[in-house]
């Protein structure tokens, strides 16, 4: 068995590599849907809740559809950038960035929701563009909604398993984080000690990311305050 | 020349309006919901019309025949909002560096906005600590930076009390010596109107209801009826010569008179300063000739300009002193003295009944 603090790493390089990447996109969308308004909005609202309601198997399937070898967008990236997804711990990273998604739009876009679209209004009046706006007033105002919407992510991508299992396997080293390799363990004779250690290193990890989050959050309103 | 030929569906009713705005001050005035703010928004970019024109010294920024509406990062307008809408995340400084000049004139620098607002002992600051005069300071501070050549005031003392409105109106004051741009400045206290404006454009349901010099459109009947009756009066611009002139008494001259009233509440050093002062239409008394042996202090000497009759027993009298004055006499007054168009009066007004408006 591998030693813990490589699957502790590894769970953390996974959930790191997918609150990274998702968060810019999560931002675009939590914005479109603060703020915009046009025809087809629930359609993308919809689709954004998805994961949520959706059995993770179903999305690790949908996944494996979609990115996997021989799937559409799977066969893209593995031609023109030479990435694989399949038993990667990168395609663990999108299985667990897919899950969080929903979780990580709805916190940011209330936070965007409660800043004062009169500031926007007042920065527009002063010669910003929207882009700049955005940047300058936008975006540092609902930095505890972003906040709260990454560690929430990240939190949900380090316990991640249905659709990291049924899309990118049990392979250790890439793809066994700490769920995954709870599991194996409970199903090995005589592994339930190792089992209650990875437990309690999850856990840690957990409060860890939850007391991180509240004291960012903390640091940001007297910021603003 | 800031034109605006505008019409815009609003929720309670339609903006419809033509107007030509010069450089100076122009007050905007109306009741609240009048549609006061929507044409600000209009000007700035915020608000699009659902037909018509708006061009800044001869550029248009919007014209719904050609289809062009400029965003508001492009239009040479600034705008100080009634409640400052500082940004809250930057420290003064931050916020009065933040806009970006635009339109035709060279920005000021930083310095000497600081200097003329007296933001010197705030730069370090957040607005959130700020008092609300101080931050209507920097909110105005923060749009002249950015060299607007229309600079739109959209009751910037609303949320203030009496004193941080005096304080602000000074700077103001200041401000319009100092600039030769357009400045349109929203509000529905008169008093602010008489100290601040050289114009004043009379708006009411989203109709402009007449535009004007300041002095003829005090005067103008539909102005009354815009105030309402129970406050109407007129406003004198007056400057200060003697805060206590040993009876208790404080002496001003006005137009070339001279008006007693209770010693300003003001600290001594205060004279040759503007103030306007509230006369109520009803604590002015007519007569054909100057009052002998009387109590009042006050008479002015001045020519009837017109008579509006009321309803009922009474009629208002616009009498031109060298400003407008308005007295609320009877009709059978009216009628035994002659009162018409071109008479000669005195006006009295008691000492007691006059106060400041500031």
């Amino acid at each position: 068995m591998t030693p813990v603090w490589e699957i502790a790493a590894l769970s953390l390089k996974v959930s790191l590599w997918a609150v990274a990447c998702s968060l810019p996109v999560g931002i675009a969308c939590a914005w479109v849907l603060a703020r915009c308004r046009f025809p087809g909005k629930i359609l993308l609202d919809g689709l954004v809740h998805l994961p949520l309601v959706t059995p993770p198997v179903v999305v690790g399937y949908l996944l494996l559809i979609v990115l996997g070898r021989n799937g559409w967008l799977g066969r893209l990236f593995h031609d023109w950038f030479g990435v694989t997804f399949t038993f990667t711990w990168k395609g663990a990273a999108v299985a667990a960035a897919v899950m969080a998604f929903p979780l990580m739009v709805r916190a940011i876009r209330l936070g965007i929701e409660s800043v004062d679209r009169r500031l926007e209004e007042a920065a527009r009046t002063l010669g910003a563009t929207p882009t700049r706006s955005l940047f300058t007033v936008t975006l540092p105002l609902a930095a505890p909604g972003l906040l709260t919407g990454a560690l929430l992510a990240f939190a949900r991508c380090l316990g991640e398993f249905g659709a990291t299992i049924t899309f990118v396997s049990n392979v250790p080293g890439q793809t066994r984080t700490l769920p995954l390799a709870i599991y194996t363990l409970l199903q090995t004779p005589e592994g339930e000690t190792a089992a209650a250690w990875l437990a309690g290193v999850s856990l840690a990890l957990a409060i860890v990311a939850l007391a991180a989050s509240e004291l960012a959050a903390r640091a940001v309103r007297r910021r603003l305050n | 020349m800031l034109k605006i030929d505008a019409r815009k569906r609003l929720a309670e009713f339609e903006w419809q309006g033509r107007l030509e705005i010069r450089p100076g001050v122009t007050a905007l005035f109306g009741q609240s919901g009048a549609g006061k703010t929507s044409l600000v928004k209009m000007v700035a970019g915020l608000l699009a019309p659902d037909e018509g024109e708006i061009a800044i010294g001869g550029t248009c920024v919007f014209a719904s025949r050609e289809g062009l509406n400029l965003p508001p990062e492009r239009r040479p307008v600034g705008v100080v909002f009634q409640d400052g809408r500082l940004f809250p995340h930057l420290s003064v400084r931050g916020n009065l560096q933040y806009g970006r000049p635009r339109g035709s004139r060279s920005a000021p620098a930083l310095e000497e906005v600081v200097e003329l607002l007296e933001l010197e002992a705030l730069l370090g600051r957040r607005p959130m600590s700020l008092s609300g005069g101080e931050q209507q300071r920097v909110a105005i501070g923060r749009a002249l930076l950015t060299a607007p050549d229309v600079l739109l005031l959209d009751e910037p003392l609303a949320g203030l009390d009496g004193e941080r409105r005096g304080e602000v109106l000074g700077f103001l004051e200041r401000l319009k010596r100092d600039s030769d741009r357009i400045i349109v400045y929203v509000t529905h206290r008169l008093e602010e109107v008489v100290r601040l404006a050289d114009r004043l454009v009379l708006i009411d349901r989203g109709e402009v209801r007449s535009a004007g010099g300041l002095q003829d459109l005090l005067g103008r009947p539909e102005l009354q009826a815009v105030i309402g009756q129970r406050t109407a009066g007129a406003l004198l611009r007056c400057r200060i010569e003697q805060i206590d002139d040993g009876d208790g008494l404080s002496r001003l001259s006005c137009s070339g008179h001279t008006l007693f009233l209770p010693r300003l509440d003001l600290q001594a050093g205060s004279e040759g300063a503007d103030i306007v002062l509230q006369v109520r239409a009803g604590d002015v008394s007519l007569s054909l000739e100057p009052p002998r042996r009387s109590s009042v202090l006050n008479v002015m000497s001045g020519t009837v300009e017109r008579v509006v009759q009321e309803d009922g027993a009474l009629a208002n009298v616009v009498v031109n002193v060298g400003q407008t004055l308005w007295a609320r006499v009877t009709r059978r007054s009216v009628r035994e003295l002659g009162l018409s168009p071109g008479a000669e009066v005195y006006a009295t007004i008691k000492a007691a009944s006059l106060y400041s408006a500031d």
